[in-house]
């Protein structure tokens, strides 16, 4: 390590003083309003998403990106994972602002705890050694679950807050195990050095059970099936932005990690954890889109089809190749900003804590709001991987990685699954546009619009044109998955 | 192509209805009603006038490298290897033709049908005509693809919009059914895609090395070396994909639901143009690139479409409603569709390919008589009507035409479809034809049948006493059908001169000892060379 790293850590550097300030601000003053405290997180934000492209900048070489001794690296594949982490924080930063205007509940520390989550996310981003990726997982972990318990004074909100940290806290403990039995066979928490001493190495219990249980504390954190339960009731209970916040960017800093440990560390068994991974992708596609069909509250219906997209993202780590990676990181950013599109949605209908929850809220949207509708219409065609939305290109890269890796049992599974899932996505269309409107008032608050509309943008920009976004993967990708190669024949 | 070379013709054609319907959307107040449906009318016209060039400077004497015409491609996302990639034959020609037909009568004759939401009603058959166009130009997989899923979306809404009584279930039954068939073609189209690189691991297949590419041509040059159990999955993904939209027999549930809900010019489009987009997906696709498939199959497929016949035919018979009639016969009428293409000699196939057509017009001629009586009676049941030709005398007459095309009286479009379906059909299998044969019989009575409950008998019901003949708008949207019906029925050599080469472009992908085996129907074409070609390869 040299002191120079240290100008790597400045966006994490920047975004802790902030978030801390943010902290102290309405002390030291008098109680400011909800509206500046949403300024300064934007404003946080942007200078950390301009930091982090400047130090990136710095790097040149693959092997000066890893510093503090090789405990966090700066790469293209952090950067991109970064910027997507900050936009999607941004999106749930201003759709918030409705949240505020009437609560009893203080902006500061809830801006303030983003950022903190956020941190983590950074780090996690980052991270190629066990321990820094474990901090950077816990930080936004802890952060997430003072989240979803916001509304303290709703019974719903701390119900969801409770279980998500019981739960949160046993998938945590479980994957430190995994970790520590890892470390134990290979002598290093480094992901390259573990990867070096795999490769010396043949199977044993231990090192198995180590990786089984390191990867069911991450299928918790993403939300795959069997480790699916307890997303219905968090997503439904904590308010809204933090829903949308938990099935976006916490969920894509999991996949982050999910895809660099097992990329970079744990390639050599791909035999040995593939199949287990294929089993619960294929479990978490059929589990989320089946159960999502009979919900009539959104939340939990969008709560369900993000446990089917945790297995479709699964697709791309278990196919362990070049393509594959790309098919993460592309699915990662359609996913996200579909997703955000839709919680925007939500919760411009939502006029009290609660409302707008139901599929039923959605009737006549059409006239109410036509370009909601609209949008609404093109965000769930992207989930469903309809073209010519950015969901196809993401869903091709998935489906056409696990072909080409030998799992095309697995990619029936999955087009058959995305089928299912127009099915309940659909109900929503009828809602908005085959059923006659309710005469609920839409919010017109123009950051829920800009979000809807950036949202618009992505969707329908990157499904007809998809090669800028492609490229950036390409690079983005090698970075990770330039030594991974897929074992033919896995997938029999 | 005298002038209209470096004209994008095809791009033109396709995106001229999009454009239309984003003008609608952007400057066309929703209220005003008359300018959004001018508008409309006006955009299908133009779009068929410009399509109308395609018929004369379209070479029907051109094979081999020539065949597919007004061709266009650029790179579109050169990192997976696909391209912007338009092209036409003659087969497609006919059917982008009778789409923008079909468009103009369709939007010209929802004028008084539809009164609610007109604004997007229009904009979205507009849409609709896009995807339709756009799916029989693309020579790209992955832009086909695009087309064909971007079709789903219109449709789905029409139906549930402004469709019947069980307009969701109808929605969503098509929406699914044809969904669930696209993802699983998809698969096919990514091991095409990875047999042409790398192979594909865990069938033990190895690839050609030869890059990463969607080019539909590219796919038929390379077709027959794919390994024939290969060619069976694939043909697999294929056949769901297709079979759904045709439909075939086992998947031809979705079709009586969604035709019998839709509004009149949903049903026109469905049975004249999205029906096509199975057969026509078999034909450029699953039969030329997948030869050993195809000939394995060929007994199912042909078991399969002689139950679609036959099963079509009795369940139409017993029809009470008139709309849900003529959907079931859809079902017989494609399964001779399906039956000639699988004869796999240029006498079925060439069949198959007209009586695409054919079931285009006279079908849709047969959905646009109902919706006419159903705007003024509001009621479809045959028990409903009764003596009809004394109060709508003009109405009969052509109701009696359509009726006997789609039955196949000689001098009519039918008779000429059916006849050479059969011969190609007898050619290869004398008991396929016999079961064929029965199907026509059995069409002759449900369609005569139902003509002599609709219009013969006394006119007993008082609400029929009142009933209008056709207006002129009416007319005018059934005459070009009439008169085509003529047409083909009297000159079908216009037509078959123009798919002559395409289908013996696909006869010898599909079998290339077939001119071998048998003396040529035709003189030797220039393009011959290239098939010998091919048929070296194999060997």
């Amino acid at each position: 390590m040299t002191s120079g790293d240290i100008v790597f850590l400045v966006p994490e550097i920047i975004l802790t003083i902030g978030a801390c300030a943010l902290l102290v601000f309405p002390v030291l003053g008098k109680r400011a309003a909800a509206q500046s405290a949403k300024w300064m997180m934007i404003g946080l934000l942007a200078i950390t998403a301009i930091a982090v492209i400047v130090s990136s900048h710095t790097v040149t070489d693959f092997a000066q990106s890893r510093l503090f001794a090789t405990m966090f690296a700066v790469d293209s594949f952090s950067v991109f994972f970064k910027l997507i982490f900050i936009a999607a924080v941004a999106m749930v930063t201003l759709m918030s602002e409705d949240y505020f205007r009437d609560s009893r509940y203080s902006p500061w520390e809830y801006y303030s705890l983003l950022a903190f989550a956020l941190c983590g996310m950074l780090f996690m981003a980052s991270g190629i050694h066990l321990i820094s990726i474990y901090v950077g997982l816990e930080l936004m972990s802890l952060s997430s679950y003072i989240l979803a318990g916001y509304y303290k004074s709703e019974q719903k909100s701390t119900e969801a807050a409770m279980k998500y940290f019981v739960l949160g806290t046993v998938s945590s403990a479980i994957l430190l195990y995994g970790m520590s039995l890892i470390y134990g066979v290979c002598g290093s928490l480094n992901l390259i050095a573990i990867d070096r001493a795999m490769s010396t190495l043949i199977t044993n219990d231990a090192l198995m059970l180590g990786i089984l249980l390191l990867a069911a504390g991450l299928c918790f954190k993403i939300a795959a099936a069997p480790f699916h339960v307890w997303t219905p009731d968090v997503y439904e209970g904590a308010p809204t932005p933090i829903t949308a916040f938990l099935s976006t960017a916490s969920k894509a800093a999991a996949i982050a990690i999910f895809a660099r440990i097992f990329y970079v560390g744990l390639q050599h068994f791909q035999l040995d954890w593939s199949f287990v991974l294929a089993t619960v992708a294929a479990l978490s596609m059929i589990v989320g889109n089946l159960a999502a069909i009979t919900q009539d509250n959104i939340k939990r219906m969008l709560a369900y089809s993000s446990i089917g997209h945790a297995g479709y993202l699964l697709l791309g780590i278990i196919s362990m190749s070049e393509m594959g990676m790309r098919g993460v990181l592309v699915y990662t950013v359609v996913y996200l900003a579909a997703t955000l599109g839709i919680w925007a949605a939500v919760l411009m209908l939502q006029q009290h804590e609660y409302a707008g929850e139901q599929v039923e809220d959605f009737q006549g949207l059409h006239t109410r709001s036509p370009f909601w509708a609209f949008a609404m219409v093109m965000f769930l065609l992207s989930l469903g991987g309809i073209p010519p939305t950015a969901g196809f290109i993401g869903k091709y890269y998935l489906f056409a990685a696990a072909i080409q890796s030998g799992f095309g049992w697995l990619a029936i599974i999955a087009v058959l699954m995305s089928a299912v899932s127009m099915f309940y996505y659909l109900r929503i269309v009828v809602a908005m546009y085959l059923r006659e409107g309710k005469d609920a008032q839409v919010s017109t608050a123009g950051s829920l619009r800009f979000v809807g509309a950036a949202c618009l943008a992505i969707t329908l920009f990157f499904g007809i044109l998809p090669t800028p976004l492609i490229r950036q993967v390409e690079t983005s990708a090698r970075w990770v998955a330039a030594r991974a190669v897929a074992v033919p024949n896995a997938g029999r | 192509m005298g002038f209209l070379e470096g004209v994008p013709i095809l791009s033109i054609i396709t995106y001229v209805p999009l454009i239309g319907a984003l003008f609608i959307v952007a400057f066309i107040r929703g209220d005003n009603h008359r300018a959004i449906r001018n508008i409309a009318t006006g955009v299908a016209l133009i779009d068929f006038f410009l399509s109308i060039p395609l018929w004369f400077y379209f070479d029907p004497k051109a094979s081999g490298q020539g065949l597919f015409q007004f061709k266009e491609t650029i790179d579109w996302i050169p990192a997976l290897g696909v391209k912007y990639s338009f092209g036409i034959d003659g087969i497609a020609l006919l059917l982008i033709l009778l789409t923008t037909l079909t468009g103009v009568i369709a939007i010209y004759s929802s004028f008084t049908a539809i009164t609610h939401r007109q604004k997007e009603y229009y904009v979205l058959l507009l849409l609709l005509q896009t995807g339709m166009i756009g799916t029989f130009c693309a020579l790209d997989f992955f832009l086909f693809y695009v087309f064909w899923e971007v079709m789903l979306v219109p449709m789905y809404f029409l139906i549930g919009i402004w469709g019947g009584g069980r307009r969701l279930y109808a929605a969503v039954k098509f929406f699914l059914y044809t969904l669930a068939g696209s993802v699983l073609m998809l698969l096919s189209i990514l091991a095409l895609y990875f047999f042409n690189d790398g192979g594909i691991p865990f069938l033990n297949i190895n690839g050609l090395n030869a890059g990463y590419t969607f080019d539909v041509l590219r796919f038929h040059e390379i077709g027959h070396l794919i390994p024939p159990q290969l060619q069976f999955w694939i043909f697999l993904g294929f056949f769901f994909g297709f079979a759904i939209k045709v439909p075939m027999f086992p998947f031809h549930t979705w079709l009586p639901d969604a035709h019998t809900e839709a509004p009149t010019a949903g049903s026109v489009i469905l049975a004249a143009v999205l029906l096509k987009m199975g057969t026509y997906g078999f034909i450029r696709f699953a039969l030329p690139i997948l030869p050993d498939a195809t000939l394995r199959v060929v007994p199912w497929i042909a078991a399969l479409s002689i139950i679609g016949i036959v099963y079509g035919a009795l369940v139409t018979l017993v029809q009470k409603d008139m709309k849900k009639l003529i959907a079931y016969s859809s079902v017989s009428h494609l399964g001779f569709v399906m039956l000639g293409m699988f004869a796999l000699n240029p006498m079925g196939i060439r069949g198959s390919v007209l009586q695409m057509i054919n079931h285009g017009i006279s079908t849709g001629a047969l959905f646009l008589l109902v919706g006419v009586v159903y705007e003024r009676r509001h009621t479809r049941l045959i028990a409903d009507y009764g003596g009809l030709a004394k109060q709508m005398p003009k109405y009969a007459t052509i109701f009696l035409i359509a009726a006997l095309s789609s039955m196949g009286l000689p001098a009519l479009n039918g008779f000429i479809g059916e006849f050479t379906i059969l011969l190609g059909v007898a050619n290869r299998n004398m008991t396929w034809a016999v079961f064929a044969a029965l199907g026509i019989v059995l069409g002759a009575a449900y369609l005569l049948w139902l003509y002599q409950r609709v219009f013969w008998g006394p006119l007993d019901n008082p609400a029929n006493q009142k009933l209008l003949d056709l207006s002129g708008r009416e007319l005018l949207t059934l005459l070009p059908l009439v008169i085509l019906m003529f047409w083909i029925g009297l000159f079908p050599s216009t037509f078959f001169d123009k798919i002559e080469q395409p289908v013996d472009y696909i006869v010898r992908k599909v079998d290339p000892q077939y001119y071998n085996r048998k003396p040529l129907t035709h003189p030797p074409v220039p393009g011959g060379a290239h098939s010998d070609q091919v048929a070296e390869a194999r060997q």
